[in-house]
């Protein structure tokens, strides 16, 4: 039977590579997006992956919204917690609006949708949470305070969830990319993507596919020992 | 001139021994608390240290307790961000407020704190601070996965802010104490106390004067080449 896959923030950039990619390998994919219908409904009539909305910050929307899911399709087996977003400032000029925001999107979706999908794979023995972190999260960033605290919060919460999920068959991975190719990198100034690219063994960004294929290798049912591990994917612009 | 730091949650436990700790090192210190005020004016009438009530989770507390505390002491010039609590269940039966109260104090905390002190700290070119980790937020925890997410979060966070403010004379460092014989660990069973010494290389629990001398040594002026990093102090329990 296929495994049922939910991405969330699924319909652009890193998640719809990887929903892309997982419907590929097999697994029954829907996407989950918040913001931008219009996209949502390109993206599904041309992959034909459902897409389904909620905000994964909000506990009482995502529960409603996963419900309805789950009355549709059932539980999940693989969650992928892909949903992001970045609101940059200097620390100085940053807003307490700013910093609760991103939390919210990044960090709080992870409790919330794992929290939310997880009775369900406890019954079944067996579940995949994977988490797409960041390297900023690794390393740091300037003007990124608010987004580095909450993608490196994500890796605490990996470590620990793995530590109570291992008796019931579930692994919790954190993907960790460096920057991809996405929409998001087309806006950034010329004299910022020399930058990055000097800083890069590889000398190139990284493709959406290149994430989506360490997602597939930790939903696998052969990735069974490997639970609260961080695989990294930069080019060997950060290592540790 | 002696320099001002300011220790959240500095009446008991760790904190406690921090501030001690810094008064003794030729420090004026502050220590900020919130719920148990009978600790707090036995810690004052004690150590004749300064102790300022309010809930550190709060961005208008905040901004009010570091007005206060400046307006009796001095312009802060160390932030040591220790104030933390723990909430811990399994993540099957951790509520929303269980995850927030957990996030809001131990890592919204370090942004109400240390966005309130950088401006003038960049303003006089000097600044120390110093968040307290955790053990818990670098390996994770089993029923802890608001605390380690927070707590690795505060990691993510000294790293990001470490890089804006290193042009600045102002440093940020993070000290991850493995456990320390304070009350919250004296709450651990005894059985499972054993158990987490017989996984400690040095054979005993933390002192929390121990986590206090690595806090004096990151926050001293000539401590200044040292930025973003993260000292463990766990008797080797946990290497990375």
């Amino acid at each position: 039977m296929k495994k049922s896959t939910l991405v969330t923030g699924g319909t652009r950039g890193i998640g719809a590579g990887i929903a892309v990619a997982m419907r590929d390998a097999g697994y029954d994919v829907a996407v989950n997006y918040n913001s931008d219908d219009a996209v949502a409904t390109a993206f599904s009539a041309e992959t034909g992956i459902a897409a389904y909305k909620w905000d994964v910050s909000d506990f009482a929307g995502a529960e409603a919204g996963y419900k309805a899911f789950v009355a549709k399709r059932g539980p999940v087996d693989v969650l992928v917690n892909n949903a992001g977003t970045a609101w940059d400032a200097r620390f100085e000029n940053m807003t307490e609006e700013q910093w609760h925001r991103v939390l919210r999107v990044n960090l709080d979706s992870v409790f919330v949708m794992s929290r939310l999908v997880y009775p369900d794979m406890v019954e079944k023995k067996w579940g995949r949470i994977i988490n797409i972190g960041s390297m900023n999260g690794q390393a740091g960033q300037l003007n990124q305070v608010n987004y580095v605290a909450a993608k490196a919060g994500m890796h605490g919460f990996t470590k620990a969830l793995a530590q109570e999920s291992a008796k019931h068959g579930i692994t919790v991975n954190t993907v960790a990319p460096g920057y991809v190719d996405t929409y998001l990198m087309r806006e950034m100034p010329e004299r910022i993507m020399n930058k990055i690219l000097d800083a890069s063994p590889v000398r190139r960004l990284g493709q959406e596919d290149e994430v989506a294929h360490a997602v597939l290798f930790l939903a696998d049912e052969k990735a069974a020992w490997s639970t609260g591990a961080t695989v990294t994917l930069n080019g060997g612009t950060h290592m540790y | 001139m002696e320099r001002v730091a300011l220790v959240t949650g500095g009446t008991r436990g760790i904190g406690a021994a921090i501030s001690v700790r810094l008064q003794s090192a030729g420090y004026q210190v502050a220590a900020n608390y919130h719920s148990s005020e009978k600790a707090a004016r036995a810690f004052a009438a004690e150590t004749g240290i300064a102790v300022f009530k309010w809930d550190v989770s709060n961005f208008e507390a905040c901004e009010k307790g570091v007005a206060e505390v400046e307006a009796t002491v001095g312009p802060i010039d160390v932030l040591v961000n220790n104030a933390g609590i723990t909430r811990d269940s399994t993540l099957h039966k951790m509520t929303p407020e269980s995850w927030q109260e957990v996030l809001d104090t131990n890592l919204g905390s370090c942004f109400n704190m240390c966005r309130l002190v950088i401006p003038a700290m960049r303003e006089r070119a000097f600044g120390r601070i110093v968040n307290v980790g955790s053990i818990n937020g670098q390996a994770g925890q089993y029923g802890q996965v608001n605390y380690a997410a927070a707590k690795s979060g505060i990691h993510g966070f000294t790293k990001a802010l470490a890089l804006e403010g290193a042009r600045a004379g102002v440093t940020v460092n993070a000290v991850a104490p493995g456990y320390v014989d304070t009350d919250m660990v004296r709450a651990v069973p005894d059985n499972i106390l054993e158990k987490i010494i017989a996984n400690v290389p040095v054979g005993r629990l933390g002192r929390a004067d121990d986590i206090a001398r690595a806090v004096e040594f990151l926050v001293a002026d000539d401590a200044d080449f040292i930025t973003g990093s993260t000292l463990s102090v766990n008797g080797g329990q946990h290497m990375y």
